[in-house]
Order: structure tokens, then C-alpha cells, then sequence
């Protein structure tokens, strides 16, 4: 070793110690690497991938374009101040007579049903009447006798708005927003104009339930950090029991207890204390109180991760200093539990947003939150693009809130209050 | 139907989206999959039409069940995983998958011809299984008198107490208009018209606070139990099942019931497809349907089932000719059409 070291530069090319350190590095990231890439690329596939895959649907739109594909480049060059001309009622003429053997005039009938309520109907029954290709000249004529729709300017822009290969149509009704005739943006017909409002009922729930849980869960998480081991693990396990009981289950406990002849009512009104029973569950209070109940685990835990490091000295501390105990806790014990609300809060408002079974089973029909839409209209009506673009939405807003989180804690301690 | 709507759509929400980028299975030699609505139902079938089945064609098969929606569907097809061959959907399901594609055509001649079946069930992608029914149901125990048909429902001051119904625009405006003096027979011309649907959301206005909407099959027999609903629409198998299996007195008001067709389909690209056939011949024949009519109170497709029926079994199925009489077939045209634009405007209301 000596020896080598001793004689070394001299027997061999010399390698400047700054190129052995990189190359070191380079093993050392690429070992590291390694380590993980089974997890990147299980993530890539299973998260990534369809996530990507959700808000590509959101703004896809080819549906129209494979079943009238000619109708879609005669339609191009129509500026849709009036009437298209016979040509483009002849390619939508052939186009119907071309489709209704392939069976794509449905799915296409489908799509423009969403911009224009009753197209189902217009496009089937033309395809269904439409007997041969019109004589040359006749078509437009022929189109509008055989349904009076085809005699609207509407009908037309409805199809040339869809004509894709993307479209901002569900982005738009996903905030209650839609094109009118001139293709300017406006605000969504009264009746469609929801979404916002359950995305607004969507946040309100989520703050509430996450207000409530910081309330129920601090005194509850201090009473943890501060127990001698002994009982403090005892009551550990009581916040741990509901934790690990299933969601279902929980929910419909909470059914039990609140429904009209359930366990609260009947012991109140046996106490006398009410004579008509109250009304708790198909409301908000009911959503509220079974939420609050799920979510509790999920404040308590970074709460008192962040109380058990806080020393107890500090508290003492501030007493001999002079300080009275609701001073000491503002200004000593307090902030530095601040990481923990943080976490606490972030957790429990991200989660609550998604929330889907509880308020379907104890919520009323102003009740359901914004994950009920996306699932309707995945599974039951199929309208995948409004899916995507509310959940792209929701995704949207979540990320905006974990960045106003990440910069409001930025810069702060996250040490749990040691400060280093 | 017989449908848990919870818990499992997130699965199917889930499913929906991963399969676009699940590794395609390729389809390889399993034995036949068929698929139907699980619970008391599904037991039915497998007693009926799997195990039998089984036995008389000497041929492995596995059912599995689900919880509806053609976005299920279009996935499993879609995705290229499809592990299912033969599905029960209903009616909507079938029109749309239908359309897109995603059955094989239905070949009658293989399972004992057209002429074989009632004409409702007869579908070029599809054969007829069951009719039910949403029926009008009440706790016989709590009611002093039974209400009489819809009108009733939406009377406070007759009958007190809560009302539940489905949520969402679908049968729910039906009901309001039937109650509102609509005969059966004209509910869909009236509901095709702006002043129908002002109509329809007027009368429900009416009893607003009163109402507690469900949102799967099993919760209606539940909140009658519990006493938390006076009367509730309801699926009439549940009513029969809560009766026969859990002694309730449960009471249903077939006047202005609203029924509809549940069909078997074969998944578009199934590589099982002529044990398909020979399950669906099975499950199409007279002797075998009958079975199933005796087991739960669903009416059947095949046009000689129900002569082979006891009057006893028959009085409380769909298909009975005095329940028939003044029920009403759900529109599955009109609710393709409207769905989502009713959709909103119930939401709109229930917001409000």
C-alpha cells in the first residue's frame, strides 16, 4: 500500500482526482438509480401513464371526424355566417350513407348529442330515412325535408365545433362555460351550469371537515404527546381502531346512529329532550360528522409526531420568563407545531376532496361531491370526455393548493421545531 | 336491479382509466366467464342455469358479478383484457354498447330462434334475461292504509313521513308526472317537452324536504325497515327477497310501475364464443326460465315460461298480466337522448 502509494505516480498515467471523484459519483447515482427504477417505472405505468391518459381524454375529440369525415373538410372552409353550401350537404349526405353500414354514425351521434340535446335523435333519423345518395344539386334540399335541423345554422356549427381532433368542449362545460353560434365563449345555459358550484360545495365540505378535525384532533393529539408512555399508548390504539376499520363500515355506522329512529334521536328523545327527531344524516351535517370521523387519524398522527419533539423545557422556560400559559402557548408552543397543522391539514383537505362513498351513503342530493359527477358519467353515461376534464380540474386545483402550501411553509422549520 | 352501487364503481372508475395503459392480456383459452349482478340474484342463477349448466354440457364455466356501467364495458373491450365472454347489462347498457361496438351480433338461430322470445327482449346485439320492475313499496307493519299508486306518495298529509327515491333524473320524473295525473301511457310524450320537465320538477317540488334519495338497490328495503322512509320506489325482487328471507311485511303498489329489460350480451371478441351460445340456448329454454321465476320474483323472456308457472308465483311477477296492465316500459331512447342534460338540471334543482 505504502509502497504503491510512494510509486504509484510515477508507474502509471496520472488521473486527476477530480475526474476519479465524478466517476465515483457517476457509479454511486447509477447504482442509486438502479435502486429505483423498478419503482419509477411501476409508478410511470400504473400512475403516470393513466393520469397522462385521463387528461388527454379531456381535450380528445375524434369522434366526428372518423364517422363524417368528408362533411368535416367541407365544413373547413365555411366561414358559418350562413347556410354551408350543396357541397358540403352532399358530403354529409354520402358520409351518413357510408357510416350507417359501419356503425360509427352512433358514437358520432353520441358526441354531438353532449353540444346540442336532441342531435341523437336528428342524426339517426336522417340516417335512418336518408334511402340513396341524392341527385347532384338536390342534396341540401333533400337533407333539410327529410329533418328541418338541417335548415339551422346550429346544427352545422354544432358539427363543425366537434370536428376535432381536439376540442376545449368539456374544459369549457367543466366550469360551466360553452361556445355560442359565433363560437365566442359564454357563459353555460342556467340549467347545465353546475359544476362550479359543486366544485365550490367540493372545497366548502373539505375545508369544514378539515377545520373540524384540526379542532377535534389537537387537543387530543397534545393529550398524546404528554401521557407517560403507558397511557398514551393506550389511547394510541383508540385512534388507531377506527383507522384501521374499513370506510365502509365506519359509514355505515354512522347511518345507525344518526337516522331518524337510529341511536342518537331515540336517546334524546327518551331523555326528553326532543320530541320530533332531529334530522342528521341525508345533509350536510350528516357528510360533515362521518367525514370528520374517517379523516381524524389522518390530523392526529403529524400532530403528535410534531408535539413529541417538542421539549418540554421550552414550556418551563417560558413560566420562569415570566410568561402566562396563554402567552407561552401563542408564542412558544404553538408555532412550533405549526409543520404538524401543516401536514396535518394538507393531508386531510387533499383527501377529503376525493371523497365519494361517504357523502353517496349519508349525504342528500345537494350533497355529493365532485368525485360522484366522475364517476357517473364514467361508468354510467360513458361521457369520458366531461370525466377527464373534471377531474382535470379537481387535479388543477389540488396542485395549486399543494404549491400555496409548499410556499407558505417554505422557509419555515420543518424540523419539528429543533432548531439547528 | 340488483345493483351495490358503492364502493366498487371506484373500482371500475379505477379499472376505466388503467386500462388504457394496463398490459394487455392476450386473449387465451379460459374456460366461459359469465357475468351477472351478484347477491340473492345471482345465487338464483347459479342454482338454475350455471351449476346445471354445468353439468349438462360437461364443460367448466365461472361467473363473476358486477356493478353496471357501460364505461365498464367499453374498458374491458377497449383495453383488449376483456376476461368476461357473457354479461348481463341492462337496458341502456345495451343500447349504447350496442352502438359502439362492443358486443358480437346476437345469432337467434343458435339459441332456439327469434320467435322464441317476447318481442321486448328480441335485440339484434343481445337477448332478453329478466324484467323488473320499480314498483312502489311500503311497510305493510307501519302504514295504517296503504297508499294506492303514486299520487299517494307525494301526499304529506295522507301518508306522513319521508319518501325515497332514486337519485338522479332517471325514473325519478316519471313518477312525479304519474303522480302529477299523467296516464302511464303518456308519461314520455310529456316528459319529450319543456313543460313536461317544468312539471315533473314542480310536483317534486312539493315534498322537496321530505325525500331521501338512494343511490343502490339494497338501501330502499333498508330505510323501510328502519322506519326512516314511509314509502320508497324500490326493485320489486328486493321487496320479494326482504319478505321471504327476513319475514318483513313489506307491501308494493304495482299501479304505474315502471319496467324494464335486463339482457345477456356477448363481449365483442370473446374467444368462447359458441359456449356462450350453448350457455345462452340453456338459459333462453321455457323449463329452465321458469326455474329461475320460482326462485325470485322476475318475469323471463321466453314466451312459454310463464305457463309453466303456479298461479301463486305468478300473481307477484312483472310479466302477471294485472301488473303488466298499467306499468310503464323505461324509455331507453329518451333517456340516451336527455341523460346528461337531465342530469344537470336535476342537480341544478336539488341544489337549489
Amino acid at each position: 500500500m505504502t509502497a504503491a502509494f510512494l510509486t504509484g505516480a510515477d508507474t502509471r498515467t496520472e488521473v486527476p482526482l477530480k475526474r476519479r471523484l465524478k466517476q465515483a459519483e457517476r457509479a454511486r447515482q447509477i447504482k442509486a438509480l438502479a435502486l429505483v427504477l423498478p419503482l419509477l417505472l411501476f409508478l410511470l405505468f400504473t400512475f403516470a401513464g393513466p393520469i397522462a391518459g385521463m387528461l388527454w381524454r379531456s381535450v380528445d375529440d375524434r369522434e366526428v371526424r372518423q364517422a363524417l369525415p368528408q362533411t368535416v373538410v367541407a365544413l373547413a372552409s365555411w366561414d358559418g355566417k350562413d347556410l354551408p353550401d350543396e357541397k358540403a350537404y352532399a358530403a354529409l349526405a354520402s358520409d351518413i350513407l357510408a357510416a350507417r353500414t359501419s356503425g360509427t354514425i352512433a358514437i358520432a351521434a353520441k358526441r354531438l348529442n353532449y353540444a346540442l340535446n336532441g342531435f341523437r335523435t336528428i342524426l339517426t333519423s336522417t340516417a335512418r330515412n336518408l334511402k340513396a345518395m341524392p341527385e347532384p344539386g338536390t342534396a341540401k334540399e333533400a337533407l333539410g325535408k327529410i329533418n328541418l335541423a338541417w335548415r339551422e345554422r346550429t346544427t352545422w356549427t354544432t358539427i363543425k365545433d366537434a370536428s376535432g381532433p381536439m376540442t376545449g368542449f368539456y374544459l369549457l362545460a367543466a366550469l360551466d362555460l360553452t361556445r355560442n353560434v359565433d363560437g365566442a365563449i359564454v357563459a353555460a345555459p342556467p340549467d347545465q351550469a353546475i359544476y362550479r358550484n359543486v366544485f365550490a360545495r367540493t372545497f366548502i365540505i373539505s375545508l369544514s371537515v378539515t377545520a373540524l378535525c384540526l379542532i377535534l384532533g389537537f387537543p387530543v393529539a397534545y393529550l398524546l404527546a404528554t401521557l407517560p408512555p403507558g397511557r398514551s399508548n393506550l389511547l394510541m390504539i383508540f385512534v388507531l381502531l377506527p383507522f384501521w376499520t374499513s370506510l365502509l363500515v365506519r359509514t355505515c355506522a354512522w347511518i345507525v346512529l344518526l337516522q331518524s329512529k337510529g341511536v342518537v334521536n331515540d336517546s334524546l328523545h327518551w331523555l326528553g329532550i326532543i320530541d320530533e327527531p332531529l334530522r342528521l344524516i341525508y345533509n350536510r351535517f350528516g357528510v360533515c360528522v362521518a367525514m370528520t370521523h374517517v379523516l381524524l387519524p389522518f390530523m392526529i398522527l403529524p400532530l403528535y409526531s410534531s408535539m413529541k419533539a417538542i421539549s418540554p423545557a421550552y414550556m418551563r422556560a417560558a413560566a420562569s420568563l415570566g410568561a402566562p400559559p396563554v402567552t407561552a402557548f401563542l408564542r412558544i408552543y404553538l408555532p412550533q407545531t405549526l409543520p404538524g397543522i401543516g401536514a396535518g391539514s394538507l393531508l386531510v383537505f387533499i383527501l377529503a376532496l376525493g371523497y365519494y362513498i361517504t357523502p353517496a351513503l349519508v349525504g342528500g342530493a345537494a350533497d355529493q361531491m365532485i368525485s360522484y359527477f366522475i364517476a357517473l358519467y364514467t361508468t354510467e353515461t360513458a361521457n369520458w370526455g366531461l370525466a377527464s376534464a373534471l377531474g382535470a380540474v379537481l387535479l388543477l386545483a389540488t396542485l395549486l393548493l399543494a404549491l400555496v402550501y409548499g410556499k407558505l411553509v417554505h422557509g419555515q422549520q420543518v424540523t419539528g421545531g429543533m432548531k439547528n | 336491479m340488483l345493483k351495490r352501487k358503492t364502493g366498487k364503481i371506484a373500482l371500475g372508475f379505477a379499472a376505466a382509466f388503467s386500462a388504457s395503459a394496463a398490459l394487455a392480456t392476450v386473449a387465451q383459452a379460459r374456460d366461459l366467464t359469465v357475468v351477472s349482478w351478484g347477491g340473492a340474484y345471482q345465487d338464483a342463477q347459479k342454482k338454475v342455469y350455471f351449476e346445471p349448466f354445468k353439468k349438462a354440457a360437461g364443460a367448466p364455466m365461472n361467473d363473476e358479478s358486477w356493478d353496471g356501467g357501460v364505461g365498464v364495458l367499453r374498458a374491458k373491450v377497449q383495453g383488449g383484457a376483456a376476461t368476461w365472454d357473457v354479461v348481463q347489462v341492462e337496458s341502456d347498457e345495451l343500447a349504447v354498447g350496442c352502438e359502439e361496438g362492443l358486443f358480437e351480433k346476437m345469432d337467434y338461430s343458435r339459441i332456439g330462434g327469434e320467435a322464441a322470445y317476447m318481442p321486448p327482449s328480441v335485440n339484434p346485439c343481445g337477448v332478453g334475461a329478466i324484467v323488473y320492475d320499480f314498483v312502489l313499496g311500503y311497510d305493510k307493519d307501519r302504514l295504517k292504509d296503504a297508499p294506492t299508486g303514486w299520487a299517494d306518495f307525494f301526499d304529506t298529509r295522507k301518508i306522513p313521513g319521508k319518501r325515497a327515491l332514486r337519485q338522479g333524473p332517471k325514473t325519478t320524473l316519471e313518477i312525479a308526472l304519474m303522480a302529477d295525473g299523467v296516464a302511464p301511457k303518456d308519461v314520455y310524450k310529456v316528459l319529450a317537452t319543456d313543460e313536461g320537465v317544468e312539471r315533473a320538477f314542480k310536483k317534486l317540488d312539493t315534498i322537496k324536504s321530505d325525500i331521501v334519495w338512494w343511490k343502490a338497490g339494497a338501501q330502499p328495503p333498508q330505510l323501510l325497515a328502519s322506519g326512516e322512509v314511509a314509502m320508497t320506489s324500490v326493485y320489486n325482487g328486493r321487496i320479494d327477497t326482504a319478505n321471504k328471507n327476513e319475514k318483513k311485511n313489506f307491501g308494493m303498489v304495482w299501479d304505474g310501475a315502471l319496467f324494464t329489460l335486463d339482457s345477456w350480451v356477448i363481449l365483442k371478441g370473446s374467444p368462447n364464443k359458441d359456449a356462450a351460445y350453448k350457455f345462452l340456448d340453456f338459459a333462453g329454454k321455457a323449463e329452465n326460465q321458469s326455474k329461475l321465476s320460482e326462485n325470485i320474483a322476475y318475469g323471463t323472456s321466453n314466451k312459454d315460461a310463464a305457463a309453466r308457472l303456479q298461479p301463486a308465483i305468478l300473481k307477484d311477477l312483472p310479466t302477471a298480466p294485472d301488473n303488466i296492465k298499467n306499468a310503464v316500459e323505461i324509455n331507453v331512447a329518451f333517456w340516451l337522448e336527455n341523460i346528461d342534460r337531465l342530469t344537470e338540471r336535476f342537480n341544478k334543482w336539488a341544489a337549489k
